[in-house]
Protein backbone atom coordinates (compact mmCIF):
# COMPACT_ATOMS: atom_id res chain seq x y z
CA UNK A 1 0.00 0.00 0.00
CA UNK A 2 2.85 2.61 0.72
CA UNK A 3 4.91 3.01 -2.31
CA UNK A 4 7.70 5.36 -2.27
CA UNK A 5 6.08 8.64 -3.30
CA UNK A 6 3.64 8.39 -0.05
CA UNK A 7 4.00 10.85 2.48
CA UNK A 8 3.61 9.03 6.41
CA UNK A 9 3.56 12.34 8.27
CA UNK A 10 3.55 15.53 7.92
CA UNK A 11 4.09 18.40 10.01
CA UNK A 12 1.61 21.52 8.88
CA UNK A 13 2.63 25.08 10.02
CA UNK A 14 4.04 23.49 12.93
CA UNK A 15 5.17 25.85 16.00
CA UNK A 16 6.26 24.79 19.21
CA UNK A 17 7.72 26.81 22.35
CA UNK A 18 9.23 25.77 25.93
CA UNK A 19 7.28 28.17 28.01
CA UNK A 20 8.19 31.33 26.16
CA UNK A 21 11.45 30.30 24.34
CA UNK A 22 10.09 29.22 20.94
CA UNK A 23 12.12 25.81 19.58
CA UNK A 24 10.21 25.50 15.85
CA UNK A 25 8.65 28.15 14.08
CA UNK A 26 6.54 27.27 11.31
CA UNK A 27 7.73 24.03 9.88
CA UNK A 28 6.00 22.06 6.99
CA UNK A 29 7.70 18.92 5.88
CA UNK A 30 6.90 15.19 5.08
CA UNK A 31 7.93 12.20 5.53
CA UNK A 32 8.30 9.91 2.92
CA UNK A 33 6.53 6.17 3.73
CA UNK A 34 9.37 3.38 3.84
CA UNK A 35 12.09 6.29 3.77
CA UNK A 36 14.69 6.93 6.11
CA UNK A 37 14.32 10.70 6.95
CA UNK A 38 17.52 12.43 8.72
CA UNK A 39 16.83 15.62 10.15
CA UNK A 40 20.45 17.35 10.07
CA UNK A 41 21.50 21.06 12.47
CA UNK A 42 23.70 21.73 14.63
CA UNK A 43 22.80 21.88 18.28
CA UNK A 44 19.88 23.55 19.92
CA UNK A 45 18.30 23.96 16.54
CA UNK A 46 14.98 22.32 17.54
CA UNK A 47 15.73 18.79 16.07
CA UNK A 48 14.65 17.11 18.97
CA UNK A 49 11.81 18.89 19.39
CA UNK A 50 10.76 18.44 15.97
CA UNK A 51 10.53 14.39 16.20
CA UNK A 52 9.04 14.36 19.73
CA UNK A 53 5.80 16.71 18.39
CA UNK A 54 5.97 13.67 15.79
CA UNK A 55 4.68 11.01 18.67
CA UNK A 56 3.60 13.43 21.27
CA UNK A 57 6.48 12.88 23.48
CA UNK A 58 6.69 16.70 23.16
CA UNK A 59 3.54 17.76 25.45
CA UNK A 60 4.79 15.36 28.25
CA UNK A 61 7.59 17.72 29.05
CA UNK A 62 6.32 20.24 31.69
CA UNK A 63 5.92 23.76 29.81
CA UNK A 64 6.00 22.68 25.99
CA UNK A 65 3.15 23.92 23.89
CA UNK A 66 2.63 23.24 20.13
CA UNK A 67 0.14 24.62 16.87
CA UNK A 68 0.07 22.98 14.12
CA UNK A 69 -0.92 19.90 12.59
CA UNK A 70 0.61 16.92 12.26
CA UNK A 71 -0.49 14.79 10.13
CA UNK A 72 -0.04 10.73 9.76
CA UNK A 73 -1.69 9.08 7.13
CA UNK A 74 -3.61 12.38 6.42
CA UNK A 75 -4.99 12.33 10.07
CA UNK A 76 -4.42 15.19 12.46
CA UNK A 77 -2.75 12.91 15.69
CA UNK A 78 -3.48 16.31 17.79
CA UNK A 79 -7.18 15.92 17.44
CA UNK A 80 -9.03 16.26 20.68
CA UNK A 81 -10.39 12.53 20.23
CA UNK A 82 -7.20 10.97 19.23
CA UNK A 83 -5.69 9.22 22.21
CA UNK A 84 -1.57 9.81 22.11
CA UNK A 85 -1.08 6.32 23.49
CA UNK A 86 -2.54 4.63 20.62
CA UNK A 87 -0.05 7.12 18.21
CA UNK A 88 2.69 6.24 20.70
CA UNK A 89 1.84 2.68 19.48
CA UNK A 90 1.89 3.90 15.99
CA UNK A 91 4.79 5.73 16.14
CA UNK A 92 7.57 3.88 18.11
CA UNK A 93 11.14 5.94 19.34
CA UNK A 94 14.49 5.50 20.33
CA UNK A 95 16.16 7.72 22.61
CA UNK A 96 19.74 9.12 22.55
CA UNK A 97 20.65 7.17 25.70
CA UNK A 98 20.51 3.59 25.19
CA UNK A 99 17.33 3.33 28.11
CA UNK A 100 16.25 -0.25 28.33
CA UNK A 101 14.27 -1.35 31.72
CA UNK A 102 17.06 -2.16 34.23
CA UNK A 103 14.38 -3.97 36.45
CA UNK A 104 13.28 -6.04 33.37
CA UNK A 105 14.97 -9.26 31.48
CA UNK A 106 16.03 -8.90 28.17
CA UNK A 107 12.54 -10.48 27.23
CA UNK A 108 10.54 -8.30 29.06
CA UNK A 109 11.80 -5.40 27.61
CA UNK A 110 11.02 -6.85 24.34
CA UNK A 111 7.44 -7.70 24.87
CA UNK A 112 6.98 -4.72 27.89
CA UNK A 113 4.48 -3.05 24.91
CA UNK A 114 2.81 -5.86 24.12
CA UNK A 115 1.80 -6.70 27.60
CA UNK A 116 0.62 -3.43 27.79
CA UNK A 117 -1.70 -3.98 25.32
CA UNK A 118 -3.11 -7.41 27.21
CA UNK A 119 -0.98 -10.03 25.65
CA UNK A 120 -0.44 -13.16 27.71
CA UNK A 121 2.56 -15.29 28.18
CA UNK A 122 3.39 -18.23 25.46
CA UNK A 123 4.04 -18.99 22.00
CA UNK A 124 2.79 -16.13 20.50
CA UNK A 125 4.72 -13.66 22.82
CA UNK A 126 8.28 -16.17 22.25
CA UNK A 127 7.50 -15.38 18.42
CA UNK A 128 7.07 -11.74 18.59
CA UNK A 129 10.23 -11.11 20.88
CA UNK A 130 12.05 -13.34 18.96
CA UNK A 131 11.07 -12.04 15.19
CA UNK A 132 11.67 -8.50 17.07
CA UNK A 133 15.33 -9.13 18.66
CA UNK A 134 16.21 -10.93 15.18
CA UNK A 135 15.12 -8.00 13.28
CA UNK A 136 17.19 -5.90 15.65
CA UNK A 137 20.51 -8.02 14.75
CA UNK A 138 20.08 -8.86 18.29
CA UNK A 139 18.77 -12.57 18.65
CA UNK A 140 22.36 -14.34 18.11
CA UNK A 141 24.25 -12.40 20.95
CA UNK A 142 21.37 -12.68 23.88
CA UNK A 143 19.62 -15.49 22.57
CA UNK A 144 21.08 -18.05 25.78
CA UNK A 145 20.45 -14.77 27.76
CA UNK A 146 17.06 -13.66 27.73
CA UNK A 147 16.07 -13.91 31.70
CA UNK A 148 19.54 -11.47 32.38
CA UNK A 149 18.47 -7.83 32.50
CA UNK A 150 18.03 -5.39 29.90
CA UNK A 151 21.25 -3.71 31.01
CA UNK A 152 23.64 -6.41 31.41
CA UNK A 153 24.38 -5.92 28.31
CA UNK A 154 26.92 -3.61 25.79
CA UNK A 155 25.85 0.10 25.04
CA UNK A 156 25.47 -0.84 21.69
CA UNK A 157 23.37 -4.03 22.26
CA UNK A 158 20.91 -1.80 25.11
CA UNK A 159 20.41 0.51 22.10
CA UNK A 160 19.29 -2.88 19.64
CA UNK A 161 17.71 -4.14 22.35
CA UNK A 162 15.28 -0.57 22.58
CA UNK A 163 14.73 -1.18 18.64
CA UNK A 164 13.38 -4.34 19.42
CA UNK A 165 10.83 -3.24 21.98
CA UNK A 166 9.88 -0.43 19.71
CA UNK A 167 9.49 -3.08 16.68
CA UNK A 168 7.88 -5.49 19.10
CA UNK A 169 4.41 -2.62 18.88
CA UNK A 170 4.84 -3.48 14.80
CA UNK A 171 4.60 0.16 14.39
CA UNK A 172 4.46 2.40 11.42
CA UNK A 173 6.82 5.12 11.91
CA UNK A 174 10.30 4.58 13.90
CA UNK A 175 11.85 7.88 15.15
CA UNK A 176 15.14 7.94 16.20
CA UNK A 177 16.68 10.94 18.22
CA UNK A 178 20.71 10.79 17.96
CA UNK A 179 20.40 6.77 18.29
CA UNK A 180 24.21 6.41 18.15
CA UNK A 181 25.75 9.24 19.88
CA UNK A 182 26.14 7.69 23.24
CA UNK A 183 27.93 4.57 20.70
CA UNK A 184 31.38 3.69 19.61
CA UNK A 185 31.88 3.62 15.84
CA UNK A 186 31.69 -0.39 15.86
CA UNK A 187 28.52 -0.69 17.63
CA UNK A 188 27.01 2.82 15.06
CA UNK A 189 27.97 0.68 12.35
CA UNK A 190 25.48 -2.48 13.24
CA UNK A 191 22.97 0.40 13.79
CA UNK A 192 23.28 2.28 10.66
CA UNK A 193 23.18 -0.97 9.13
CA UNK A 194 20.32 -1.91 10.77
CA UNK A 195 18.47 1.44 10.09
CA UNK A 196 18.70 1.06 6.31
CA UNK A 197 17.54 -2.86 6.80
CA UNK A 198 14.44 -1.18 8.44
CA UNK A 199 12.68 0.73 5.96
CA UNK A 200 11.92 -1.87 3.92
CA UNK A 201 8.71 -2.76 6.93
CA UNK A 202 8.71 0.78 8.23
CA UNK A 203 9.11 5.02 8.36
CA UNK A 204 12.23 6.28 9.65
CA UNK A 205 12.93 9.62 11.07
CA UNK A 206 16.73 10.08 12.33
CA UNK A 207 17.54 12.75 14.57
CA UNK A 208 22.00 12.67 13.92
CA UNK A 209 24.18 15.65 14.46
CA UNK A 210 26.29 13.39 12.83
CA UNK A 211 26.16 14.42 8.53
CA UNK A 212 28.24 11.35 7.74
CA UNK A 213 26.09 9.12 8.90
CA UNK A 214 22.71 11.42 7.52
CA UNK A 215 24.43 10.81 4.30
CA UNK A 216 24.93 7.34 4.77
CA UNK A 217 21.73 5.99 5.78
CA UNK A 218 18.70 8.57 4.96
CA UNK A 219 17.04 9.31 1.49
CA UNK A 220 16.12 12.91 2.75
CA UNK A 221 17.38 15.06 4.57
CA UNK A 222 16.09 18.22 6.10
CA UNK A 223 18.34 20.73 7.57
CA UNK A 224 17.06 22.71 10.92
CA UNK A 225 18.64 25.93 12.21
CA UNK A 226 17.59 27.92 15.01
CA UNK A 227 14.00 26.49 14.67
CA UNK A 228 13.35 27.09 11.12
CA UNK A 229 13.47 24.66 8.76
CA UNK A 230 16.67 25.64 5.58
CA UNK A 231 15.98 23.28 3.67
CA UNK A 232 14.56 19.91 2.62
CA UNK A 233 15.23 17.30 -0.17
CA UNK A 234 16.78 14.07 -1.15
CA UNK A 235 19.75 13.32 0.24
CA UNK A 236 22.24 13.62 -2.02
CA UNK A 237 20.63 17.15 -3.66
CA UNK A 238 20.99 18.41 0.22
CA UNK A 239 24.82 17.01 0.60
CA UNK A 240 25.80 17.77 -3.16
CA UNK A 241 24.25 20.80 -4.46
CA UNK A 242 22.83 22.63 -1.62
CA UNK A 243 20.49 25.84 -2.50
CA UNK A 244 20.54 27.38 0.67
CA UNK A 245 24.09 29.13 1.77
CA UNK A 246 23.47 28.58 5.42
CA UNK A 247 22.67 24.97 4.46
CA UNK A 248 26.04 25.03 2.32
CA UNK A 249 28.09 26.33 5.12
CA UNK A 250 26.84 23.74 7.40
CA UNK A 251 27.72 20.43 5.53
CA UNK A 252 31.28 21.63 4.49
CA UNK A 253 31.51 22.14 8.17
CA UNK A 254 32.00 25.86 8.66
CA UNK A 255 29.82 26.24 11.22
CA UNK A 256 28.05 23.78 13.76
CA UNK B 1 56.02 0.27 60.55
CA UNK B 2 55.81 3.54 62.48
CA UNK B 3 52.99 5.49 61.96
CA UNK B 4 53.54 9.16 61.15
CA UNK B 5 51.85 12.22 62.77
CA UNK B 6 50.42 13.42 59.37
CA UNK B 7 47.29 15.33 59.45
CA UNK B 8 45.98 12.58 57.03
CA UNK B 9 46.40 10.00 60.07
CA UNK B 10 44.81 11.94 62.74
CA UNK B 11 41.70 12.54 60.74
CA UNK B 12 42.22 9.12 59.83
CA UNK B 13 41.99 7.64 63.65
CA UNK B 14 39.75 10.55 64.61
CA UNK B 15 37.22 9.04 62.00
CA UNK B 16 37.58 5.42 63.12
CA UNK B 17 36.53 6.50 67.18
CA UNK B 18 33.24 8.23 65.85
CA UNK B 19 32.44 5.67 63.55
CA UNK B 20 33.43 2.88 66.72
CA UNK B 21 31.34 4.87 68.83
CA UNK B 22 27.91 3.92 67.26
CA UNK B 23 28.86 -0.09 67.51
CA UNK B 24 30.25 1.22 71.53
CA UNK B 25 26.83 2.59 71.94
CA UNK B 26 24.97 -0.61 70.83
CA UNK B 27 26.19 -2.95 72.35
CA UNK B 28 26.22 -0.45 75.48
CA UNK B 29 22.60 -0.33 75.72
CA UNK B 30 22.13 -4.16 74.71
CA UNK B 31 24.53 -4.54 77.77
CA UNK B 32 22.86 -2.54 80.53
CA UNK B 33 19.76 -4.08 78.94
CA UNK B 34 20.78 -7.70 79.41
CA UNK B 35 22.48 -7.14 82.89
CA UNK B 36 19.43 -4.98 83.87
CA UNK B 37 16.90 -7.96 83.06
CA UNK B 38 19.55 -10.94 84.24
CA UNK B 39 17.13 -10.80 87.57
CA UNK B 40 13.52 -11.93 85.82
CA UNK B 41 14.99 -14.14 83.30
CA UNK B 42 16.55 -15.89 85.73
CA UNK B 43 13.58 -16.94 87.52
CA UNK B 44 10.86 -16.65 84.68
CA UNK B 45 13.22 -18.09 81.75
CA UNK B 46 11.42 -18.46 78.67
CA UNK B 47 7.87 -17.85 80.45
CA UNK B 48 8.95 -14.00 80.49
CA UNK B 49 8.49 -14.29 76.74
CA UNK B 50 5.85 -16.30 76.13
CA UNK B 51 4.06 -15.41 79.65
CA UNK B 52 0.46 -13.14 80.03
CA UNK B 53 -0.23 -12.39 82.72
CA UNK B 54 1.86 -9.45 84.56
CA UNK B 55 0.90 -8.36 88.18
CA UNK B 56 3.45 -6.57 90.48
CA UNK B 57 2.06 -7.49 93.40
CA UNK B 58 4.43 -8.85 96.20
CA UNK B 59 3.67 -12.09 96.77
CA UNK B 60 1.90 -12.36 93.82
CA UNK B 61 4.34 -11.69 91.45
CA UNK B 62 4.13 -12.27 87.76
CA UNK B 63 6.17 -11.12 84.62
CA UNK B 64 5.04 -12.39 81.12
CA UNK B 65 5.31 -9.72 77.80
CA UNK B 66 3.37 -11.81 75.10
CA UNK B 67 0.82 -9.63 75.05
CA UNK B 68 2.95 -6.23 75.05
CA UNK B 69 4.90 -7.78 71.99
CA UNK B 70 1.54 -8.49 69.80
CA UNK B 71 0.27 -5.39 70.90
CA UNK B 72 3.25 -3.67 69.53
CA UNK B 73 3.36 -5.92 66.52
CA UNK B 74 -0.78 -5.47 66.11
CA UNK B 75 -0.52 -1.34 66.23
CA UNK B 76 2.32 -1.23 64.35
CA UNK B 77 0.65 -3.87 61.33
CA UNK B 78 -2.21 -1.62 61.44
CA UNK B 79 0.01 1.93 61.15
CA UNK B 80 2.01 0.00 57.89
CA UNK B 81 -1.44 -0.71 56.33
CA UNK B 82 -3.54 2.68 56.94
CA UNK B 83 0.10 4.65 56.64
CA UNK B 84 1.63 2.69 53.53
CA UNK B 85 -0.97 3.31 50.80
CA UNK B 86 -1.50 7.01 52.13
CA UNK B 87 2.53 7.90 52.05
CA UNK B 88 2.74 6.42 48.46
CA UNK B 89 -0.09 8.15 47.17
CA UNK B 90 1.58 11.48 48.63
CA UNK B 91 4.74 10.83 47.06
CA UNK B 92 3.52 9.69 43.61
CA UNK B 93 0.79 12.86 43.43
CA UNK B 94 4.24 15.30 44.37
CA UNK B 95 6.57 14.15 41.45
CA UNK B 96 4.29 12.81 39.22
CA UNK B 97 1.06 14.61 39.08
CA UNK B 98 1.42 18.03 41.09
CA UNK B 99 2.53 21.09 39.54
CA UNK B 100 5.46 22.68 41.11
CA UNK B 101 3.46 25.65 42.59
CA UNK B 102 1.39 22.79 44.31
CA UNK B 103 4.40 20.30 45.31
CA UNK B 104 6.99 22.24 46.90
CA UNK B 105 4.78 24.06 49.36
CA UNK B 106 2.85 20.40 50.16
CA UNK B 107 6.20 18.77 50.58
CA UNK B 108 7.01 21.15 52.94
CA UNK B 109 4.23 20.59 54.97
CA UNK B 110 4.36 16.66 54.67
CA UNK B 111 7.88 17.16 56.18
CA UNK B 112 6.75 19.21 59.11
CA UNK B 113 4.40 16.72 59.83
CA UNK B 114 7.22 14.96 61.34
CA UNK B 115 8.52 17.68 63.32
CA UNK B 116 4.81 17.28 65.64
CA UNK B 117 5.68 16.76 68.83
CA UNK B 118 4.57 13.54 69.57
CA UNK B 119 2.97 14.23 72.88
CA UNK B 120 0.56 16.95 70.23
CA UNK B 121 -0.68 14.03 68.28
CA UNK B 122 -1.30 11.96 71.87
CA UNK B 123 -3.53 15.01 72.69
CA UNK B 124 -5.03 15.34 69.11
CA UNK B 125 -5.90 11.29 69.95
CA UNK B 126 -7.22 11.78 72.86
CA UNK B 127 -9.55 15.15 72.45
CA UNK B 128 -10.57 14.29 68.90
CA UNK B 129 -9.68 11.48 67.07
CA UNK B 130 -10.99 9.02 69.22
CA UNK B 131 -14.33 10.22 69.47
CA UNK B 132 -14.53 10.57 65.70
CA UNK B 133 -12.99 7.26 65.08
CA UNK B 134 -15.30 5.67 68.09
CA UNK B 135 -18.64 7.19 66.29
CA UNK B 136 -17.59 6.87 62.63
CA UNK B 137 -15.51 3.62 62.28
CA UNK B 138 -16.02 1.34 65.45
CA UNK B 139 -19.61 1.28 66.53
CA UNK B 140 -20.91 0.52 63.25
CA UNK B 141 -18.09 -1.70 62.12
CA UNK B 142 -18.89 -3.35 65.42
CA UNK B 143 -22.92 -3.16 64.88
CA UNK B 144 -22.35 -4.63 61.31
CA UNK B 145 -19.49 -7.27 61.99
CA UNK B 146 -19.14 -7.74 65.59
CA UNK B 147 -19.69 -11.45 65.41
CA UNK B 148 -15.69 -11.12 63.80
CA UNK B 149 -13.83 -11.42 67.16
CA UNK B 150 -11.45 -8.60 65.88
CA UNK B 151 -14.18 -5.91 65.85
CA UNK B 152 -16.12 -7.57 69.13
CA UNK B 153 -16.92 -6.15 72.26
CA UNK B 154 -17.92 -2.84 73.22
CA UNK B 155 -16.18 0.66 71.78
CA UNK B 156 -14.96 2.93 73.64
CA UNK B 157 -12.30 4.45 71.19
CA UNK B 158 -9.19 3.99 73.53
CA UNK B 159 -8.02 0.48 71.97
CA UNK B 160 -5.59 -0.82 69.74
CA UNK B 161 -7.59 0.51 66.74
CA UNK B 162 -6.99 4.11 67.18
CA UNK B 163 -3.54 4.00 68.31
CA UNK B 164 -2.23 2.28 65.41
CA UNK B 165 -4.54 4.85 63.68
CA UNK B 166 -2.26 7.67 65.38
CA UNK B 167 0.48 5.87 64.58
CA UNK B 168 -0.37 5.64 60.51
CA UNK B 169 -0.65 9.33 60.41
CA UNK B 170 2.64 9.79 62.79
CA UNK B 171 4.82 7.50 59.93
CA UNK B 172 3.32 9.26 56.85
CA UNK B 173 5.59 12.10 56.61
CA UNK B 174 8.70 9.56 57.29
CA UNK B 175 7.18 7.11 54.77
CA UNK B 176 5.86 9.98 52.58
CA UNK B 177 9.12 12.05 52.35
CA UNK B 178 11.53 9.05 51.71
CA UNK B 179 9.46 7.70 49.15
CA UNK B 180 9.36 11.20 47.36
CA UNK B 181 13.18 11.14 47.14
CA UNK B 182 12.96 7.85 45.31
CA UNK B 183 10.21 8.25 42.97
CA UNK B 184 12.16 11.64 42.46
CA UNK B 185 15.23 9.69 41.86
CA UNK B 186 14.09 7.76 38.87
CA UNK B 187 15.36 8.58 35.88
CA UNK B 188 13.65 10.09 33.32
CA UNK B 189 14.90 8.08 30.41
CA UNK B 190 12.76 5.16 32.06
CA UNK B 191 9.35 7.16 31.96
CA UNK B 192 10.42 8.16 28.49
CA UNK B 193 10.41 4.37 27.27
CA UNK B 194 7.38 3.31 28.83
CA UNK B 195 5.60 6.52 27.65
CA UNK B 196 6.85 5.50 23.77
CA UNK B 197 5.53 1.94 24.24
CA UNK B 198 2.35 2.96 24.57
CA UNK B 199 1.73 2.97 28.84
CA UNK B 200 -0.56 5.17 30.22
CA UNK B 201 0.29 7.36 33.22
CA UNK B 202 -1.13 4.90 35.35
CA UNK B 203 1.13 2.13 33.59
CA UNK B 204 3.85 4.12 33.85
CA UNK B 205 3.80 4.59 37.61
CA UNK B 206 2.57 1.37 38.31
CA UNK B 207 4.96 -0.90 36.31
CA UNK B 208 7.81 1.27 35.89
CA UNK B 209 8.34 4.00 38.71
CA UNK B 210 7.64 1.94 41.57
CA UNK B 211 9.11 -1.45 39.73
CA UNK B 212 12.87 0.48 39.79
CA UNK B 213 11.91 2.02 43.32
CA UNK B 214 10.92 -0.66 44.94
CA UNK B 215 13.76 -1.32 47.17
CA UNK B 216 14.10 2.50 48.21
CA UNK B 217 10.34 2.21 48.86
CA UNK B 218 10.74 -0.77 51.15
CA UNK B 219 13.34 0.81 52.86
CA UNK B 220 10.69 3.88 53.96
CA UNK B 221 8.38 1.54 55.05
CA UNK B 222 10.74 -0.08 57.13
CA UNK B 223 11.77 3.46 58.63
CA UNK B 224 8.06 4.15 59.27
CA UNK B 225 7.79 0.64 60.83
CA UNK B 226 10.89 1.26 63.28
CA UNK B 227 9.08 4.66 63.96
CA UNK B 228 5.88 2.63 64.67
CA UNK B 229 7.04 -0.01 67.17
CA UNK B 230 9.05 2.60 69.13
CA UNK B 231 6.50 5.52 69.06
CA UNK B 232 5.88 6.01 72.93
CA UNK B 233 3.84 8.91 73.54
CA UNK B 234 0.87 8.71 71.48
CA UNK B 235 0.76 5.43 71.93
CA UNK B 236 0.46 5.41 75.77
CA UNK B 237 -2.13 8.27 75.75
CA UNK B 238 -4.89 6.35 73.22
CA UNK B 239 -4.23 2.73 73.68
CA UNK B 240 -5.91 2.40 76.86
CA UNK B 241 -3.72 0.67 78.39
CA UNK B 242 -4.59 -2.38 79.67
CA UNK B 243 -2.51 -4.91 81.60
CA UNK B 244 -2.19 -8.64 81.97
CA UNK B 245 -3.99 -11.41 79.71
CA UNK B 246 -6.87 -8.67 78.94
CA UNK B 247 -4.17 -6.84 77.24
CA UNK B 248 -3.82 -9.59 74.67
CA UNK B 249 -4.78 -8.05 71.42
CA UNK B 250 -8.22 -10.05 70.44
CA UNK B 251 -10.10 -7.75 69.30
CA UNK B 252 -9.17 -4.24 67.54
CA UNK B 253 -11.97 -1.86 69.24
CA UNK B 254 -10.38 -3.66 73.17
CA UNK B 255 -7.64 -1.73 74.87
CA UNK B 256 -4.35 -2.99 74.61
CA UNK B 257 -0.61 -2.44 75.19
CA UNK B 258 2.27 -2.12 73.74
CA UNK B 259 5.72 -2.84 74.91
CA UNK B 260 6.93 1.40 74.91
CA UNK B 261 3.81 2.36 76.44
CA UNK B 262 4.00 -0.36 79.26
CA UNK B 263 7.64 0.69 80.31
CA UNK B 264 6.69 4.79 80.04
CA UNK B 265 3.60 3.12 82.15
CA UNK B 266 5.09 1.09 84.99
CA UNK B 267 8.47 2.76 85.11
CA UNK B 268 6.96 6.34 87.01
CA UNK B 269 6.65 4.40 89.92
CA UNK B 270 9.04 3.24 92.63
CA UNK B 271 9.69 -0.48 91.63
CA UNK B 272 10.73 -3.54 93.52
CA UNK B 273 14.39 -5.24 92.17
CA UNK B 274 12.33 -7.51 90.23
CA UNK B 275 9.80 -5.37 88.93
CA UNK B 276 12.32 -2.90 87.86
CA UNK B 277 14.07 -6.08 86.25
CA UNK B 278 11.18 -6.85 84.18
CA UNK B 279 10.55 -3.66 82.56
CA UNK B 280 14.20 -3.49 81.52
CA UNK B 281 13.70 -7.02 80.17
CA UNK B 282 10.49 -5.75 78.66
CA UNK B 283 13.26 -2.91 76.91
CA UNK B 284 15.30 -6.01 75.91
CA UNK B 285 12.75 -7.39 73.85
CA UNK B 286 11.56 -3.80 72.33
CA UNK B 287 15.22 -3.86 71.51
CA UNK B 288 15.86 -7.77 69.97
CA UNK B 289 12.33 -7.09 67.74
CA UNK B 290 13.76 -3.82 66.53
CA UNK B 291 16.84 -5.07 65.33
CA UNK B 292 14.64 -8.24 63.95
CA UNK B 293 12.69 -6.17 62.29
CA UNK B 294 15.60 -4.62 60.69
CA UNK B 295 17.50 -7.61 59.63
CA UNK B 296 14.23 -9.11 58.07
CA UNK B 297 13.78 -6.19 56.18
CA UNK B 298 17.56 -6.00 55.27
CA UNK B 299 17.45 -9.68 53.91
CA UNK B 300 14.17 -9.36 51.95
CA UNK B 301 15.28 -6.33 50.29
CA UNK B 302 18.42 -8.00 49.01
CA UNK B 303 16.53 -11.25 47.85
CA UNK B 304 13.83 -9.24 45.92
CA UNK B 305 16.51 -7.28 44.22
CA UNK B 306 18.21 -10.71 43.48
CA UNK B 307 15.03 -12.71 42.43
CA UNK B 308 13.40 -10.21 39.81
CA UNK B 309 16.39 -7.53 38.50
CA UNK B 310 19.15 -9.98 38.04
CA UNK B 311 21.32 -7.10 38.41
CA UNK B 312 21.57 -4.78 42.08
CA UNK B 313 20.94 -1.39 41.53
Amino acid sequence: MNNINNEKMQSVNLNAWFGQKQVLKNINLSVKANAVTAIIGPSGCGKSTFIRTLNRMHELVPGAKMSGQILLDGQDIYRDDVDPVQIRRRVGMVFQKPNPFPTMSIYDNVAAGLRLTGAKKGQDLDEVVERSLKQATLWDEVKDDLQKSGTSISGGQQQRLCIARAIALKPEVILMDEPCSALDPIATAKIEELIVNLKEQYTVVIVTHNMQQASRVSDFTAFLYLGELIEFGPTRNIFEYPKNPLTEKYITGEFG
Amino acid sequence: MRLKFTLDNIFKVAAGIVAASAVVILLLNAYILISGSTIVLNRYGLDFITGTNWNPVTGRESFGVLPYILGTIVTSGIALLIGVPLSLGIAIFLVEMAPKAVRVPISYLVELLAAVPSVIFGLWGIFFLRFWILDYIEKPVNAYLGWIPIFSGTPQGLDIFTAGVILAIMIIPTVASVSKEVINAVPNSIREGAYSIGATKWEVIRHWVLSYGRSGIFGAVILGLGRAVGETMAVTMVIGNAVGPSAMPTSLFAPGQTLPSLIANGFLESPTPLEKSAYIGAGLVLLALSLLINVAAHTMVTRLIKVKGGTVE
